[in-house]
């Protein structure tokens, strides 16, 4: 009887599961529909859902038109770079606050967390002229900095909460140990706090490949990533439903099969603490 | 090894000088995603033959993301672009910003006499251009000719809003999905209140009176929306609150509209038997009138090309700007893609070409409509204001769309009609005031 409710359960779980999930991916599966379709049937108000002329024409528009290769780069150097450059500030800097808390620890994690309360567009003007005066302006490294900048406090913070697990004794054991600082954050620390940081990686990428806001505004033509890309395709006068799926479908491959690799990792760094 | 190591280097040092030796000015040009931009971007090779010492670098975005980012970027002189898009309603507030650099002696070859006067106007400041028309539009109605002659009704040269809802209800079929009007309803400046400021005026109606108070409580206001609701709600499609041009456009093109009120270009489309299935089945009118009245209320939009005067390559940008919008691009289309693509509205010569008319039924109609548009006067009240589907106002961007939302929330039901224009006279008027008007 017992079993019996709780294969019940199971399956009922299983299928709210499958539900939620198919309700979230749903809008990504019909971009991908779409951009396989001609403008006529993507507007379509009888909308097809697998049968209708299957057709590679607007990706093919899409590649003639855009030097696709040359945004999904800057994507790449973008979201990479911040995320590394993130990573660098943001070890030593929860290290600091996990271990050795002062006072006022609490008071800048919440500072910290503060700044990203304010809307962009908050602060745009005064980082779009100080981007000017550095002739940071349309520039990948421009955008790494900017990027690192909104991007931090996530990455101290959950690197911070990861380090936080980590039983202080076993450091202090290295340090009895005649390990210098730098040994023991890199030998000892970030070993154990490996998928952590993982997770804390994969999720800054993700984050920097997705940021649309800076991305947008900072650029111009050289530097531009992929969110520029899909921006292009959007049209007040004139059909373009399938070309900017098709772009889209372009600017999340990337990021979605990364995402798929390296979901293991995701969900370990994201639901278990740093040391099981 | 270190041989090899140093030819190479040696080799990828003499690529680098060689590249600097050939210095090219690089222009940035900022444009959206319309099909006549787009074209122009492909033929950028042919401008490049004429011109190997420019390099023309293209950034295309959504319009609201471009009007943002170039915004920004000319407010605080980031410099990042050397020629813009931009409509005719910043032309003049940016112009007068000291934003735009006049544009003078475009080329011998430019004949800046033939540039539309109608078009040209909206685009001069203190008597200077400070943009040149890229392509312009006004608006008119477009119907269903097989439709009407099965209503038993014949289009009047001038028709009046009273025949185009008797019109409506007469086409209405929604058991076969034919609605008989598809009129713009989502909610913008440049969406729904490009179309309802043009009906207003129409309706003799304005925005403000010549104290800046806004006219939302007045009779014209309430008869505008009372029309509208009604041809939407009766003899409209469903959902019709989140129709914008595109929207429309696919319904049209699709048999689903039998009439339908929108900018000139849409006539291209619909005529187009590749795009469309009802191409060979479509007629152009004026814009409705009131019954009597005389103001069509036509909109006049034209998207431009200006250099901006934070730009440090002047001379390269106005070469590109000048070859844009010359005689001779117009020829190179004709030639590469056929005649009837060449950008339309904005010069006297292409409507006066009969290749032309041949094969753009519409033209003569587009022709009337941009020439019937009154800028300068929009309205038949007196008014403190220019411009004709907008007022031309820094403010009027935010005002219009927050009026807009009003009455597409009044289309969607969950508003009346009073409530509606009650909520806009006091939303603009706040504004109004807030932004410091009647300005003395």
């Amino acid at each position: 009887m017992a079993r019996e409710a709780t294969k019940g359960h199971k399956a009922a779980v299983t299928f709210l599961a499958w539900g939620v999930a198919l309700l979230i991916f749903f809008p990504i599966l019909w971009t991908f529909l779409t951009s396989f379709k001609t403008e006529g049937e993507a507007i379509n108000s009888h909308p097809s859902f697998l049968f209708f002329d299957w057709t590679l024409e607007n990706y093919e528009t899409v590649n003639q038109r855009s030097d696709y290769l040359a945004h999904f780069w800057n994507s790449v150097v973008i979201s990479v770079g911040s995320t590394v450059l993130g990573l660098i500030i943001a070890v030593p800097a929860a290290w600091s606050m996990a271990f050795v808390p002062g006072k006022r620890t609490k008071d800048i994690l919440m500072w910290m967390l503060s700044t990203k309360m304010l809307p962009a567009v908050g602060v745009l003007v005064p980082i779009y002229l100080l981007a000017r005066d550095a002739g940071l302006l349309d520039t990948k490294t421009g955008l790494v900095i900017v990027l690192t900048m909104v991007n931090l406090p996530i990455i101290v913070w959950m690197l911070y909460t990861y380090f936080k697990e980590i039983p202080a004794e076993i450091l202090e054991a290295a340090r009895m140990d005649g390990a210098t600082l730098s040994s023991e954050i890199l030998y000892v620390l970030t070993p154990m706090a490996v998928p952590g940081i993982a997770s804390t990686l994969l999720l800054n990428v993700i984050l920097a490949w997705n940021e649309s806001f800076w991305t947008l505004n900072l650029t111009a033509a050289s530097a531009a990533p992929l969110t520029a890309f899909i921006a292009s395709y959007s049209s007040p006068e004139g059909l373009f439903y399938a070309k900017l799926s098709a772009a889209s479908t372009m600017a999340i491959a990337p990021i979605m099969i990364l995402g798929w690799f390296s979901q293991k990792q995701l969900v370990r760094g994201l639901t278990f603490g740093a040391v099981k | 090894m270190t041989m090899t190591l140093r030819a190479l280097a040696g080799a990828s040092l003499t690529v680098a000088l060689m590249g600097t030796a050939s210095a090219q000015t690089t222009i940035t040009v900022a444009t959206v995603n319309n099909g006549d931009m787009i074209r122009m971007q492909r033929l950028t090779p042919e401008f490049n033959a004429l011109h190997p010492d420019i390099k023309v670098n293209w950034v295309t975005l959504e319009e609201n993301v471009l009007r943002q980012r170039v915004t920004t970027d000319i407010a605080s002189k980031g410099g990042q672009y050397d020629v813009l898009t931009i409509g005719n309603y910043e032309v003049p507030i940016w112009a007068k910003q000291g934003w735009l650099m006049p544009l003078e002696n475009l080329g011998a070859d430019y004949d800046q006499a033939d540039l539309l006067p109608q078009v040209a106007q909206g685009l001069t400041v203190d008597g200077k251009l400070h943009a040149v028309p890229f392509y312009a539009e006004s608006s008119m109605l477009m119907y269903r000719t097989d439709l009407l002659e099965k209503a038993g009704l014949k289009m009047p040269e001038n028709p009046d809003w009273d025949f185009i809802t008797d019109a409506a209800a007469k086409m209405t079929d929604k058991g076969a999905g034919i609605y008989g009007i598809c009129l713009r309803g989502k909610a913008g400046w440049g969406e729904n209140m490009a179309f309802l400021t043009s009906m207003n005026n129409s309706m003799g109606g304005a925005w403000f009176d010549m104290e800046w108070k806004p006219e939302f409580t007045g009779p014209e206001w309430k008869k505008t929306l009372d029309t509208y609701l009604k041809l939407m709600k009766e003899y409209g499609p469903p959902g019709s609150s989140s129709n914008g041009f595109n929207e429309n456009l696919a319904l049209f093109q699709t048999g689903k509209c039998g009439m339908w009120i929108d900018a000139t270009v849409a006539a291209s489309f619909i005529s187009d038997p590749k795009e469309s299935q009802v191409a060979d089945k479509v007629g152009f009118a004026p814009s409705p009138v009131r019954k009597g009245g005389s103001n069509h209320g036509n909109w006049l939009w034209s998207w431009n090309l200006a250099i901006p005067a934070t730009t440090s390559k002047a001379e390269a940008a106005k070469t590109f700007v000048a070859w844009a919008t010359s005689p001779a691009y117009a020829k190179l289309v004709a030639e590469k893609d056929g005649i009837a693509n060449v950008p339309p509205g904005t010069r006297t010569s292409l409507y006066k070409n009969p290749e032309y008319v041949k094969v753009a039924p519409f033209a003569e109609m587009t022709l009337t409509a941009i020439e019937a548009a009154n800028t300068q006067k929009p309205s038949e009240k007196a008014v403190p204001y220019t411009g004709g589907q907008f007022v031309a106002i820094p403010e009027f961007q935010a005002i219009g769309t927050a009026v807009g939302q009003q009455f597409s929330a009044a289309l969607a039901g969950s508003a009346t009609a009073d409530q509606a224009l009650a909520a806009a006279q006091a939303l603009t008027t706040r504004e109004m005031t807030r932004a410091g008007y009647p300005k003395k």
